[in-house]
């Protein structure tokens, strides 16, 4: 069995709620290894976060309920560890770049206390660093983000901050001290393309030079085709297809896949798209089907009742889907047929 | 009559800003006691009535600075901004309510602009409540409308801010801006943490609105693709000032300036076919200048690729250069 820097299986993240337990996360595998980029794309609400969040057990405690899954980072579980290995785990092996800078960063304390907080709890066992390293460091940090004037940064509340300034300071917050794995929840929504364009370029050399492991997230497939090897598509929870970036694009196979292409602004114009048909499922009474039925233009009724299973169908490109599973195609085939006739 | 002349009418003007300066003092350390963030540094524009002028540029150029003081939460250092004729700095900056009815903005980061404290249905009613949108025993109605129009579930309106994800405080935001029935909105970066489908459905909802209604919008994204198809003119914006306006689609196939052709080259896109129409790639080099410190001449100077002599001495002025199309540079 190979062993992967991070392997999460079957996980399940749940919420309680009042109405009853939200199940969000339904049973997600996800693997990445040292050295490698993936990106993680998928609805509004899918549970991206959660699962993440998950791995880096920083959900609030009293409303997540994970039911079932394993999270193995170097073989060992995360969901059974003890809060000293986790804090190891914060502190050595795991950053994550938060989707929100406004609730990631402290509106009363200096961008460099917080990143000199930073800096201390990641390197606690090493010898204590003064405030000259620290600021160094910092400073660096700040630079490597393509912020001018780091010194004055440093003396800067967020609020002083433009939206992309704050969200680069998370950012330099997450790589001042690198570590194995790097998670970034959507790290570009502010950032104008041509910085957005010089930290991907910084990413690689992360990844490149020291073996980071990348998991991006993002909303743009713009991004995920410049940067990541291997796409992970995500709806409702689920993964529903995974592929190296080059074959989704040429190939994407299921129905959310294909809509979510088809709902990209074009640079080339045409106006926008109409949006994918039907609303957000209900987490509270999740169908027992595909999760997609209810919004899926080639849905049948095996779709309705039944979970479809990741199937393998060209190498390391998998979708989970009945359309492309022998008995559908077959019956699929007769109906259209008949359809054909009348 | 020609094009420009029927723009410079008064009347159909909804918005103008005038030679607009918004410096933040520098706190902290004694040697930088007199220094300033020149977060806006003399800015120019209008909008018209109906009209979506697209507003991108730079992280950290003054698009949101900008924003803010149009809603009265910044001071400005100087300049003038006038709403359907009236200039609204007037009145110790201090915005009527009819201003407040009309004029409503998306902040960019729904996150802290919701109250955790309070429901969404609290939050949603507030201004249908103090804009007197629909009597008191329409209200629990009115809010589930206003849930319906971002495609938000109506059981949302039990739930906090802090239960709900990322994207979803974006749209209640939204639904929150629209409960006032405003006539001009200011979207800044509205759909950024939303799914391209998502964000498919509230564009269309607002151009829907948009013509329904007559609304005008200042649209601030990051996001090119998407303001090729939405907006009718496009301004973009540098250290603090303007450096290019032009009617959409002039700004994407003859842009000028050299920012903008860095811009529209770093756009990542989805296709070979996109791939083509963008400018030949500028990869950016140089050192960002600090709105503390803006460079001498034309403050693009430490990373064009075009610069000549003259330019790290003189500031270009804005040029029209064919009509509708204004550029700052010394080679247009
Ligand atoms: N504390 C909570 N209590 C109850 N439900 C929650 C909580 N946090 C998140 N949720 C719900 O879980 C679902 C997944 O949320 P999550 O933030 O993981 O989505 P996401 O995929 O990251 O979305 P986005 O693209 O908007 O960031 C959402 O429907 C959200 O409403
Ligand atoms: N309250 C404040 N105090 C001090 N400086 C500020 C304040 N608000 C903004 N600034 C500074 O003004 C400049 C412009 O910020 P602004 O938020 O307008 O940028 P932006 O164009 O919206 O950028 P982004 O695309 O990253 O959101 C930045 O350098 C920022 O640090
Ligand atoms: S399994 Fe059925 S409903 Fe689900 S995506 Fe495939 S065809 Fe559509
Ligand atoms: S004025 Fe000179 S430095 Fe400025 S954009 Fe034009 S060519 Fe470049
Ligand atoms: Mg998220
Ligand atoms: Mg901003």
């Amino acid at each position: 069995m190979n062993e992967h820097l991070l392997d999460i299986r079957n996980l399940k993240s749940w919420y309680r709620t009042y109405q009853g337990y939200a199940q969000v996360v339904d049973g997600v595998n996800l693997t990445i290894d040292a050295g490698k980029k993936i990106g993680i794309v998928g609805e509004s609400g899918c549970g991206k976060t959660t699962t993440m969040k998950s791995v880096l057990r920083v959900l609030d405690e009293r409303k997540a309920y994970l039911p079932e899954g394993e999270i193995l980072f170097k073989n060992q579980n995360i969901l059974k560890m003890r809060e000293t290995e986790l804090q190891q785990i914060r502190r050595k092996n795991i950053s994550m770049i938060s989707q929100e800078p406004s609730a990631a960063l402290n509106p009363v304390f200096t961008v460099g206390q917080q990143i000199f907080d930073v800096i201390s709890y990641s390197t606690q066992d090493d010898t204590a660093k003064n405030k000259k390293e620290l600021t160094d460091i910092a400073i660096k940090a700040i630079r490597d983000v393509f912020i001018p004037d780091p010194e004055r940064i440093l003396e800067c509340y967020p609020h002083q901050l433009s939206g992309g300034m704050k969200q680069r300071i998370c950012i330099a917050m997450a790589l001042v001290i690198p570590r194995e794995l790097l998670i970034a929840d959507e790290p570009g929504t502010a950032l104008d393309v041509t910085i957005q364009d010089q930290i991907h370029r910084l990413l690689r050399a992360l990844v490149d030079e020291k073996q980071t492991a990348l998991i991006m997230i993002t909303h743009s497939l713009g991004v995920v085709r410049e940067l990541v090897d291997q796409i992970y598509v995500m709806y409702a929870g689920n993964i529903v297809e995974v592929a190296t970036t080059n074959e989704l694009f040429k190939n994407p196979l299921h129905p959310y896949t294909r809509g979510l292409m088809d709902c990209v602004p074009r640079l080339s114009g045409g106006g926008i798209s109409a949006g994918i048909y039907g609303y957000v499922p209900d987490y509270v009474h999740p169908t027992p089907g595909c999760r997609f039925s209810p919004r899926c233009p080639y849905v049948k009724e095996i779709c309705r009742v039944q979970k479809p299973l990741m199937l393998e169908i060209d190498e390391g490109h998998t979708v989970a889907c009945f359309r492309y599973t022998d008995s559908f195609t077959e019956q699929h085939r007769q109906e259209e047929s008949i359809g054909e006739r009348a | 009559m020609n094009e420009l002349k029927q723009q410079t009418t008064v009347d159909s003007k909804i918005l103008s800003v005038k030679n607009l300066r918004v410096y933040f003092p520098v706190e902290g350390s004694k040697k930088s006691a007199h220094k300033y963030v020149k977060a806006v540094d003399g800015v120019d524009f209008f909008i018209n009535e109906g009209e979506i002028l697209g507003l991108v540029g730079e992280s950290g150029s003054g698009k949101s600075t900008i924003a803010y003081t149009i809603m009265g939460m910044n001071k400005p250092k100087e300049g003038s901004i006038l709403f359907k004729g009236e200039d609204i700095l007037k009145n110790n900056d201090k915005r009527s309510i009819s201003f407040k009815k009309d004029v409503q903005i998306v902040f960019q980061d729904p996150g802290s602009s919701l109250n955790p404290f309070q429901d969404i249905r609290q939050i949603l009613k507030l201004p249908l409540k103090v804009h007197k949108i629909v009597s008191k025993n329409q209200l629990d109605e009115a809010v589930g409308k206003a849930l319906d129009r971002v495609e938000l579930p109506r059981n949302f309106a039990y739930k906090t801010p802090t239960s709900i994800g990322g994207g979803e405080k974006q749209l209640v935001s939204i639904a929150r801006a629209l409960c006032s029935e405003p006539k001009f909105i200011i979207l800044d970066e509205p759909t950024s943490s939303l799914d391209v489908s998502i964000q498919a459905k509230i564009i269309n909802m607002l151009l829907k609105l948009h013509d329904e209604q007559k609304l005008t919008y200042l649209f601030i994204t990051h996001d090119l693709s998407l303001m090729r198809n939405i907006s009718t003119r496009v301004a973009i914006m540098y250290l603090g000032k303007i450096c290019e306006v032009a009617p959409t689609k002039t700004f994407y196939t003859r842009p000028l300036h050299p920012y903008t052709q860095m811009l529209l080259s770093s756009i990542p896109v989805i296709s070979e076919e996109e791939e083509e129409l963008k400018p030949k790639k500028v990869v950016s080099v140089g050192e960002i200048p600090s709105p503390v410190d803006i460079p001498t001449g034309c403050s693009f100077h430490t990373r064009c690729n075009k610069k000549i002599d003259i330019c790290s001495q003189k500031d270009p002025f804005m040029r029209e250069v064919e009509p509708g199309h204004f550029v700052r540079c010394h080679l247009a």
